[in-house]
């Protein structure tokens, strides 16, 4: 009797980025991919024109001192919405710093997005929550803490996978080594999204790597690979949604670009031409899946000023709640250092007092 | 009351370690113990022995050879409800998880304003006094105790050694647990009473002098102290064992009842550990000092190769000369340039 085997899946990336949708909207022919139905498909395109906006309108909260600082991700919005529309409810998101899109496509309150930024704590938002990380400033560390996470949930036997968002500097990293090395050996239910969007705030790719792509650094560790255009939201959402369904690690490049500069302190004239930056207008994913949508019906000029307006209002209520002054209270320096503040954090909370009073 | 742990009346501290991950697997299903080489090998100090066989793959194995795997893992372990124990082999070797203990460990429940709690013990076998070569005997308490969020604790005898491992694993903090490998073989009966954190203990009683030691110097002190009996000098030894948080009370009781003190470590002095002692004794009970507190520890330089390693630890010899420097005069106290 002949035995069937589950085919395995491939280590080796593709040698052209997998897509679903051209440029100007046309769909690919022969992908391997599945298009995701239409309703996901008009939600993907939802969700990308509110986290556009909000990045907009939180860029413009540096600009009246009420962020610090912003790392804007303009341009990857395929990559930010199209994974996290992939997750289950159950599955964890675990995100760095420039993914608040992510964030608040996933749920989180964008105040609670932006405290970091706003210099009000470290992290605004419940992770129990929303199954979503802290904010990883560091580098690839967070690759680690959602390996661990996945296999504890293996362990536990919980169907639970976990989605880690990461650079293409991060991959420089030796902890991105190690949580690929976990990962391959104990096939944890993990999906490495490496947003390539060509610089680690100035260095350019070439600097960066010298394999074949990002991707090809699966291979090394058993760990099956995915090359897609970062801005073909479709393909995006496909590939992470099989990845996270497989039950295994999967290491996903996705190209793309960052319009903005690393962050509004950066000055990414220094380091790239204008005329690179108008290429990758030209391959806007907002505008990509918007050019499909129409072509089938899905989109008209009603539903894109309702979801236009709908963006507005989001931004509205993003500015009105980071429109106040925040004054954390000089007392929490001393809480939740321990479980129980031990007595040298408490005399040095009641010196403090002292001083303010 | 106080039962006995051990059928055995001796057990080594290595033993008593042992026991305690034991007994904290039997107890918690969701205690994992791994690391390098503790699954079929034991641990190369086997204090992880028998633990794979008795508990199972899934509770105790083996990682690929990567601190900082190791320590990230456990934190996303431990964020998804379970309590690694994991074992960094030997102190240098941990040094690659520094980011992940000190970025993430450390500090995940205060940026998380208490959300995140992350009940991870870090094992790391450290110090020296073992022949061991390069690496493989660093003194890392400094580094650990400077860093807010952790807790740093150290036993000094195999009694403790259970208890503190226990109290470690029972931590809704992270724990980091160091071993001091010289000591692994050394002897002593267990009890099953719980210390709790932060406090220190009067080791032996005296009236002169204040020997403050930890971990594999407390055998050290406590040898120094029945030396100095000789000399005519009562030594009391005080055995820190919560090296952070620190226990002020009882250091503080035990100077000033003596008014005299000397703290010893093996790590270098220069922004080691005993300086932050020595400050919080001279400024809690500077009134009560009959001399400036001295510091008895390995030299400013790295650890040195085997056959030298006896010069650069403190020894019995070194720690009685400073006891006899403490100056027995009372009227005259550490004359500056005089």
């Amino acid at each position: 009797m002949a035995r069937t085997r589950a085919p395995e899946r491939t280590l080796l990336p593709s040698d052209e980025p997998l897509s679903l949708l051209r440029k100007d909207g046309t769909p690919v022919d022969d992908s391997p991919l599945s298009m995701p139905d239409d309703d996901v498909l008009v939600e993907l395109h939802r969700r990308m024109v509110i986290g556009r906006r909000f990045d907009t309108q939180a860029t413009a909260l540096t600009k009246q001192g009420r962020l610090a600082v912003y790392p804007s991700s303009r341009g990857q919005e395929a990559c930010e919405v199209g994974s996290v529309l992939a997750l289950r409810p159950t599955d964890w998101l675990f995100p760095t710093y420039r993914d608040s899109v992510a964030l608040v496509t996933r749920g989180v309150d964008p105040a609670e997005t932006l405290t970091l930024l706003q210099g009000g704590w470290h992290l605004g938002y419940d992770p129990y929550e929303h199954r979503v990380g802290p904010q990883c400033t560091p580098l690839a560390t967070n690759t680690l803490h959602a390996v661990g996470f996945a296999h504890a949930a293996r362990l536990k036997g919980e169907d639970v996978a976990a989605l880690v968002l990461l650079g293409d500097g991060a991959t420089s990293e030796g902890d991105t080594h190690e949580a690929l090395n976990f990962a391959g050996v104990w096939k944890a239910p993990v999906v490495f999204l490496v947003q390539n969007n060509g610089y680690a705030i100035s260095v350019p790719m070439s600097k960066q790597n010298a394999a074949p792509s990002l991707a090809h650094k699966g291979v090394g560790y058993g760990v099956p690979s995915v090359l897609v255009d970062g801005n073909d939201v479709a393909a995006v959402h496909a590939v992470v949604r099989e990845a996270l369904e497989s039950g295994g690690p999967t290491l996903i490049e996705a190209l793309t670009y960052r319009i903005e500069a690393h962050t509004n302190a950066d000055d990414a004239t220094r380091y790239r031409t204008s005329d690179e930056v108008a290429a990758w207008l030209d391959r806007d994913p907002v505008d990509r899946l918007e050019a499909y949508l129409t072509s089938r019906g899905l989109l008209d000029h009603a539903r894109r000023a309702a979801v236009a307006a709908e963006a507005e209002e989001f931004a509205a209520s993003v500015r009105a709640k980071l429109n106040v002054d925040v004054e954390p209270s000089p007392e929490d320096l001393f809480e939740h250092v321990y479980a129980t503040t031990p007595r040298h954090l408490r005399e040095q909370a009641a010196l403090l007092r002292e001083e303010l009073a | 009351m106080t039962a006995v742990v051990a059928q055995e009346s001796q057990l080594s501290l290595a033993g008593a370690l042992n026991r305690a991950l034991a007994d904290a697997l039997a107890a918690d299903p969701t205690v994992l113990v791994f690391g390098e080489d503790v699954g079929a090998l034991g641990g190369v100090f086997r204090v992880t022995d028998g633990l794979a066989a008795r508990f199972g793959e899934q509770r105790v194995f083996d990682t690929p050879l990567a601190e900082s795997g190791i320590v990230g893992t456990a934190i996303g372990m431990a964020m998804n409800g379970l309590r690694p124990v994991v074992e960094m082999q030997f102190d240098a070797f941990a040094y690659p998880a520094f980011e992940q203990i000190t970025s993430h460990l450390a500090k995940l429940r205060n940026r998380t304003r208490g959300r995140v709690e992350l009940p991870v013990v870090i094992r790391v076998p450290y110090g020296g006094g073992i022949g061991g070569v390069e690496h493989h005997c660093d003194s890392s308490e400094a580094y650990y105790t400077h860093t807010p969020g952790l807790r740093v604790v150290t036993p000094g005898t195999p009694d403790d050694a259970y208890r503190l491992l226990r109290d470690a694993i029972d931590s809704p903090d992270p724990v980091i647990f160091l071993e001091p490998k010289r000591r692994y073989w050394a002897k002593g009966p267990l009890s099953d009473e719980r210390i709790g954190f932060d406090r220190a203990v009067v080791r032996r009683a005296g009236r002169d002098v204040t020997l403050i030691a930890y971990g594999p110097m407390v055998a050290t002190a406590l040898e120094t102290a029945e030396a100095a009996t000789e000399e005519g000098w009562d030594v009391e030894v005080v055995d820190l064992r919560s090296l952070a948080p620190f226990d002020d009370e009882t250091v503080c009781a035990s100077v000033v009842k003596t008014g005299r003190a000397v703290v010893v470590h093996e790590a270098s002095g220069f922004g080691g550990y005993g300086a932050e002692v020595v400050a919080r004794v001279t400024e809690r009970c500077f009134h009560h000092l009959h001399a400036p507190v001295l510091r008895v520890t390995g030299f400013d330089i790295p650890y040195p190769p085997p056959k030298l390693e006896e010069h650069h630890l403190p020894s019995v010899d070194r720690i009685l000369d400073a006891i006899g420097r403490l100056q027995w005069d009372d009227e005259v106290v550490g004359s500056c340039g005089a």
